[in-house]
């Protein structure tokens, strides 16, 4: 079995959100991590090649610096590494990480690509369905569980209150949660042969059945107006009502957000 | 000369550091208080090969290098000394001489399992009568058939009854040496079950209270004569090898215990307030942090320039005597400030700083107390 699992390199939260002067990510000032939820997708697929047998095959587009986190990957336990690196290419929103990703995966063989429901700052949860849609093959987003059998896959789809059991033929595509799964650590030995192996570096050239109007700035549709640090929600507000009050009360203001 | 750690280096302390924290943190209270040997962290460090990192990959290591081990009982330390030694107990005073004097067959039989983490190793030379004296021992092995027979007591033995290989000295006989008789002293492999190996008291420590510490007794204690590590009288040498490894490991230990009180003091102080500002805001507090953290620094350069002795000079122990006297100090001096300044409460043991200072201590005194360190220093220096 051949899986394809797409990470991302994402700014660490945890150290505070950096931003430059026009409103946008200062992504250089920030220590970078690998996107959690792609990295219980890289988990589930290692789990898959302990219990099955899988060649695991690790992707990111992003800056050369990216390499990191194929490296991080590597060292888990991952076999290949594959960055899509290219100027025309920056800027993407995610239809045109979507299509790169897809011209890039179009060279490689795979029974399951596995990617992140969604990264950690853009949290859009867009890129792994659109990813299916230009390969032609099903998904399964929002995998909180995923087993093999035969040429199918068998996954637990999490619902808000519940999960629906998926079953799709092989080749799809799965997005994991971060609470699929808790991560393995790399290994120290690991980390070292991680370092000495070959990462294969691919750009605009190297995408295949991909137009130049669906990549990089150019080919976003999307337009970031403005970025902005979490604005911390106030005090709220206090109310003292005996419970049929409460009700009305509480209806009301729903009514006026228009919840109801 | 470059400072800065290669990339490898860089993601082997990131690995260590999450797993501290991750891991060893949330435990290292419960560690010391209850005197349980952390055996469910031990497990988990196994899994991830960090019991045999600087192990070749032909004999189930990591085939990393000896700064990556060093950086592991760093950060291992940070957070809890006891699983520092623990590691390094394991790595270097068991792996390390199996891997260095061992047969092929031994390395096979034993570094295997060890570097894997599948068992634990532990070294026993000190004696009631011989620590730092190691001609002193009393234990005795007599060559009987195809086995020797071994009688005596090992005592403050690390990792003690949790171990499963052990590295063994004894007395063999007597040689002339410079014209005066000495005894020779042979290393053997013993493995725990080995039926007259037994476990006398668990020691009660002032730190490192998790860490196994135990005496070991060999009553006739048969052990097949394959098992002898290097060659008959090779014991000594083979020891203070060892030994020139295993500072390096608790210098390591001694630097991570210092960082950790460093980290939690510059926390401590920006937070607490004393007539009206933090006490990190008055003068006293900044020189004294100044003073810890400059030392600390000087201690890792050296603690780390004698990990790159391990691995690119044959003899190193100029170096280790040098990062293990220094860190041990810087240790016991950084812990102790680090209480100073936490006032009442770092004496308390809701604070960490007060097992911290607890656990430097026994760097300034196990695998060669500051004064040997001293005596191996200025013997190099004087020859």
């Amino acid at each position: 079995m051949k899986i394809v699992v797409c990470i991302k390199q994402v700014p660490d939260t945890k150290g505070g959100v950096q931003f430059n002067p026009d409103g946008t990510l200062n992504r250089a000032a920030m220590l970078t991590i690998m996107n959690p939820d792609d990295k219980s997708g890289l988990e589930a697929a290692l789990r898959l090649k302990d219990q099955y047998g899988a060649e695991v095959t690790v992707i990111t587009m992003g800056l050369p610096k990216a390499e990191d986190v194929l490296r991080e990957a590597l060292a888990m336990g991952a076999d290949k590494a594959v960055l899509v690196t290219d100027r025309v290419l920056g800027g993407a929103d995610t239809w045109a990480t979507s299509q790169t990703l897809a011209g890039a995966i179009r060279n490689l063989e795979y029974d399951l690509i596995i990617t992140g429901r969604q990264a950690i700052d853009g949290d859009t949860a867009q890129v792994g369905p659109q990813l299916s849609e230009h390969l032609n093959i099903p998904v399964i987003s929002y995998a909180q569980n995923i087993k093999i059998d035969g040429d199918s896959v068998i996954v637990e789809r999490q619902f808000d209150d519940r999960y629906h059991v998926l079953k799709a033929k092989m080749p799809c595509l799965i997005t994991a949660l971060a609470e699929l799964n808790e991560p393995r650590y790399m290994t120290p030995g690991g980390i070292f042969d991680a370092c000495k192996a070959d990462i294969t570096v691919w750009g605009r050239a190297n995408l295949v059945d991909t137009e130049d109007s669906n990549l990089g700035l150019k080919g976003s549709p999307t337009q970031i107006a403005k970025a902005s640090d979490k604005v911390r929600k106030g005090k709220g507000e206090k109310v003292n009502l005996d419970p049929v009050e409460s009700v009305d009360y509480i209806v009301g203001k729903l009514k006026e957000k228009h919840v109801i | 000369m470059d400072f800065t750690l290669s990339k490898q280096h860089e993601m082997a302390r990131s690995l260590f550091k999450e797993f501290a924290e991750k891991e060893v943190k949330p435990l290292a209270v419960e560690v010391d208080e209850t005197e349980e040997f952390p055996r469910s962290t031990v497990e988990k460090m196994a899994k991830y090969g960090f019991l045999g990192i600087p192990v070749p990959k032909e004999y189930g290591g990591q085939g990393c290098d000896p700064l990556t081990y060093v950086m592991c009982v760093e950060e291992l330390s940070k957070v809890c000394g006891t699983t520092g030694v623990i590691v390094s107990a394991h790595t270097s005073l068991c792996c390390d001489p199996i891997q260095t004097f061992g047969t092929e067959e031994q390395k096979q039989k034993y570094l295997v399992p060890l570097a894997k983490g599948e068992k634990l190793g532990a070294f026993g030379l000190t004696e009631p009568g011989a620590g730092t004296d190691a001609q002193g021992q009393q234990t005795k092995a007599v060559l009987d058939g195809d086995e020797y027979v071994i009688n005596g007591s090992k005592i403050f033995i690390t990792n003690g009854k949790e171990a499963d290989v052990y590295v063994i000295f004894a007395v063999t006989g007597m040689i002339e040496k410079r014209g005066r008789m000495i005894k020779e002293i042979t290393a053997f492999i013993v493995e725990k079950g080995t039926p007259g190996f037994s476990f006398g008291t668990k020691e009660k420590k002032m730190g490192i209270r998790g860490s196994s510490t135990y005496e070991l007794i060999f009553t006739d204690c048969r052990v097949p004569k394959e098992n002898m590590l290097g060659k008959p009288g090779q014991g000594f040498k083979i020891a203070m090898h060892t030994l020139d490894g295993g500072r390096i490991g608790i210098a390591s230990q001694a630097l991570g215990i210092a960082e950790g009180a460093l980290e939690r003091t510059i926390a401590y102080t920006k937070e607490r307030k004393q007539f009206g500002k933090t006490i990190a805001a008055q003068q006293n507090t900044q020189f004294q942090l100044a003073d810890m953290a400059t030392k600390v620094e000087a201690a890792k350069l050296l603690v780390y320039k004698a990990a790159m002795a391990k691995a690119t000079q044959k003899e190193y122990g100029f170096e280790a005597a040098q990062a293990k006297l220094y860190a041990a100090e810087v240790a016991m001096e950084v812990t102790t400030k680090a209480v100073q300044l936490h006032g009442g409460y770092g004496y308390t043991r809701e604070y960490e700083v007060e097992r911290m200072m607890r656990d430097a201590k026994i760097t300034e005194i196990y695998e060669g107390t500051s004064e040997v360190q001293r005596m191996v220093i200025s013997a190099a220096l004087l020859k």
